[in-house]
């Protein structure tokens, strides 16, 4: 451990990784301070995974420094992977194996104690509902259980840093449930978390979020000051057709963006005073709409104010 | 190195090996199904060659003729002929490869000139086994021209004159039958060994890259070595079993002589274990896929190792472009050790120049494997 909190845990400086003429991670500087849960939210294609694999050791950048733990990941990436975990987007660990087998596996690779496996396990077993399948074969879990007995691996040796590419994808709301739970648990006890994720709702839970688009940080803050910093405020108008609403609606004067959200169309404006406004704009227009309403923004739509991406 | 990772690397393996009925298949069926079918299919030696009898005289003289023929190992009967067109018949439908035809007043001739001919009729299709029958034939005809001498001599009431032809003694040393089996089953033994070897190495990698464990694996404090050393640990074990199945069916199964020490024996068996098992590791490492990394184990090896080993083609018989290629294939070392140590009993020592190039061997492969492996997703 590293000290006090407050003290840095990753440090990435302008790190760059090219494949070909595709600039996947283009000059990324991020900072993240040890027992924070640091989120990575943007799309398919942000270069979530690449940063990831970079500060894992296990993807060499183009250029830039990464300083892991105080230990310099490029110079000496063995060193830095005896103290961080990663857990990859792929399931990394072994289907033909049992899930006791897969944690063995792991503890002795990290030279964990026989006696510190095996409580250690016991614990992270029953922290994630899975004490009853340990002799279950890892390929016969859901997607679920199978994240979880990810989770367990990449802790079986106490690590300091963890670093989760997308944990939680095609997990059920159970078992994400218990996941955070064990997130939350670690961070208690100083563990540094860095994971990226597609999921908004889970963006909300991280203490902090870099919004990643085409290779870069657009913005990197808590979610709460995310939101704030969103230019403009967010209308949800609920309609039948939200799809003729966001048509009526997204060329009007003072309208920054529409996002499409289910039932309702969230609109970003320049001001709160313009709701008269639009409802006049979709009467003349005659599109029917149930209600016009100033909510919080969400991640999503900070995202998308934020880095002008597209939204579907 | 640290062994508490590689034990852990070996550990893992042992179980995937388990519990991969394709793994298994190759470390368990291959060796007997070879050993069955290289042992037994394959014999130089032609043995009881199917003839057909014309005897057109059928006099006491003849029918001892016909017996000396069959009595032998080398001829069995299948037919007795009683006109031309049978003995065409019989030749043109493949009945027999060799028919000895008598002709009518053979011991008439025979008593009256003191000499005559015996025709042999042979379906020379294959080319090699016909020219051994006719060995065969000359070398019974030889015995009873012989045999004939004597007797006339003594009927007819002359003295024995001392040995009037030159009587050729040879005698054949360390495989005293000439028995080809001997020759080919050690030959064997080394094909099985170098195909079973690489194969099962040649998955382990590629399958780690091809179910996508090999990027939490390599986010481990792991080292390439701990990792060729660990996963290698337990084929190099099953190669050994592998070998002492082959090695003691060539021995107590086709009576191989053993002569050598077993030491040896087993010395330069793990020997080459280490090259092939080294050979399909590197592939593995190199290809990233299990099926182009099987594929190419096994072109590396099938090939090279039936034709250039020398275990039943012989080298010096070849090209010298061709001669030059065999000193690259591992197999022809192990080959001219197994036969030396099987027939000739043949010590360390005198085997030097095969075992310090299978050791060079294995220096070169481990070493290029230890390298070729990058901890990197690159």
């Amino acid at each position: 451990m590293s000290g006090a909190g407050g003290q840095v845990a990753v440090a990435a400086r302008e790190v760059r990784r090219h494949f070909g003429a595709l600039a996947a991670v283009d000059g990324i500087s991020l900072s993240v301070k040890q027992g924070e849960i640091f989120g990575l939210v943007g799309p398919d294609g942000a270069g979530k995974t690449t940063l990831m694999r970079m500060l894992a050791g296990v993807l060499r950048p183009d250029e830039g420094e990464i300083v892991l733990d105080g230990v310099d990941v490029l110079a000496d990436p063995e060193a830095a992977k005896a103290r961080l975990s990663y857990m990859p987007q792929r399931f990394g660990l072994y289907e033909d194996l049992s899930v006791d087998e897969n944690i063995f596996f792991y503890a002795e690779l990290f030279g964990v104690e026989r006696k510190a496996r095996k409580t250690r396990a016991a614990e992270l077993l029953d922290a994630a509902g899975m004490t009853p399948f340990r002799r279950r074969l890892a390929g016969q879990l859901s997607g679920g259980m199978k994240q979880k007995l990810g989770l367990v691996c990449a802790l079986i040796h106490t690590p300091t840093v963890l670093l989760l590419d997308e944990p939680t994808t095609g997990v059920d709301p159970v078992s994400r449930r218990e996941f955070w739970g064990i997130l939350y648990s670690l961070r208690e006890s100083g563990v540094t978390i860095l994971l990226s994720t597609a999921y908004m709702d889970e963006a909300e839970r991280c203490s902090r979020l870099a919004l990643m688009h085409e290779g870069r940080v657009h913005d990197c803050d808590t979610p709460a000051r995310l939101k704030q910093a969103m230019p403009g405020v967010l209308f949800a108008v609920t309609a039948p057709d939200p799809r003729a609403v966001r048509a009526a609606l997204q060329d009007a004067p003072g309208v920054l963006g529409a996002l499409l959200m289910g039932d309702r169309v969230n609109l970003r404006a320049d001001s709160a005073a313009r709701a008269p406004e639009l409802a006049a704009r979709l009467h003349e227009r005659g599109v029917a709409y149930g209600d016009i309403a100033q909510v919080e923004p969400g991640i999503e739509d900070v995202f998308v104010a934020l880095t002008g991406a597209g939204a579907a | 190195m640290n062994l508490r990772r590689l034990l852990a690397i070996a550990y893992k393996e042992t179980l995937q090996i388990w519990r991969d009925p394709r793994s298994l298949a190759i470390a368990l069926l291959m060796p007997l199904m070879q050993m069955g079918l290289l042992g037994y299919g394959v014999s130089l030696d032609i043995k009881r060659v199917p003839l057909c009898v014309y005897d057109q005289e059928n006099s006491q003289l003849s029918r001892g003729v016909v017996n000396r023929f069959t009595s032998s190992d080398w001829f069995r009967q299948v037919a007795v002929l009683q006109t031309d067109r049978d003995l065409r018949a019989a030749m043109d439908h493949g009945d027999c490869i060799a028919a000895l035809v008598i002709p009518v007043n053979f011991s008439r001739t025979l008593y009256m000139t003191g000499q005559d001919s015996l025709q042999v009729v042979l379906d020379a299709t294959d080319t090699n086994t016909a020219n051994i029958a006719t060995g065969y034939a000359q070398g019974i005809v030889a015995q009873l021209d012989a045999d004939l001498n004597a007797n006339w001599q003594g009927a007819h009431g002359e003295t024995v004159r001392g040995v009037g032809t030159v009587d050729l003694a040879s005698r054949v040393w360390f495989n005293e039958g000439l028995d080809s089996r001997n020759f080919i089953v050690p030959g064997v033994v080394a094909i099985i060994l170098a195909l079973v070897g690489s194969q099962l190495t040649s998955l382990t990698v590629s399958r780690e890259w091809e179910r996508g464990t090999m990027e939490q694996l390599i986010s481990t404090p792991v080292t390439g070595l701990e990792l060729m050393f660990g996963k290698l640990t337990p084929y190099f074990v099953i190669g050994l079993l592998d070998a002492v199945f082959c090695l003691g069916t060539a021995a107590f199964w086709f009576h191989v002589p053993f002569r050598g020490s077993l030491f040896t024996l087993v010395l330069t068996t793990a020997l080459f274990a280490l090259v092939v098992l080294g050979i399909g590791y590197l592939l593995s490492v190199r290809i990233h896929s299990q099926l182009g990394a099987s594929q190419i184990a096994l072109m590396l090896t099938m090939l090279p190792t039936t034709m250039l080993s020398g275990y039943t083609f012989p080298l010096d018989q070849m090209p010298q472009a061709v001669q030059a290629i065999s000193w690259l294939v591992p197999a022809r070392y192990y080959v001219t050790i197994l036969r030396s140590v099987f027939l000739k009993g043949s010590s360390l020592w005198d085997m030097a120049v095969p075992v310090i190039a299978l050791l060079i061997y294995a220096a070169v492969i481990i070493r290029a494997a230890a390298r070729a492996f990058r901890k990197s997703l690159d």
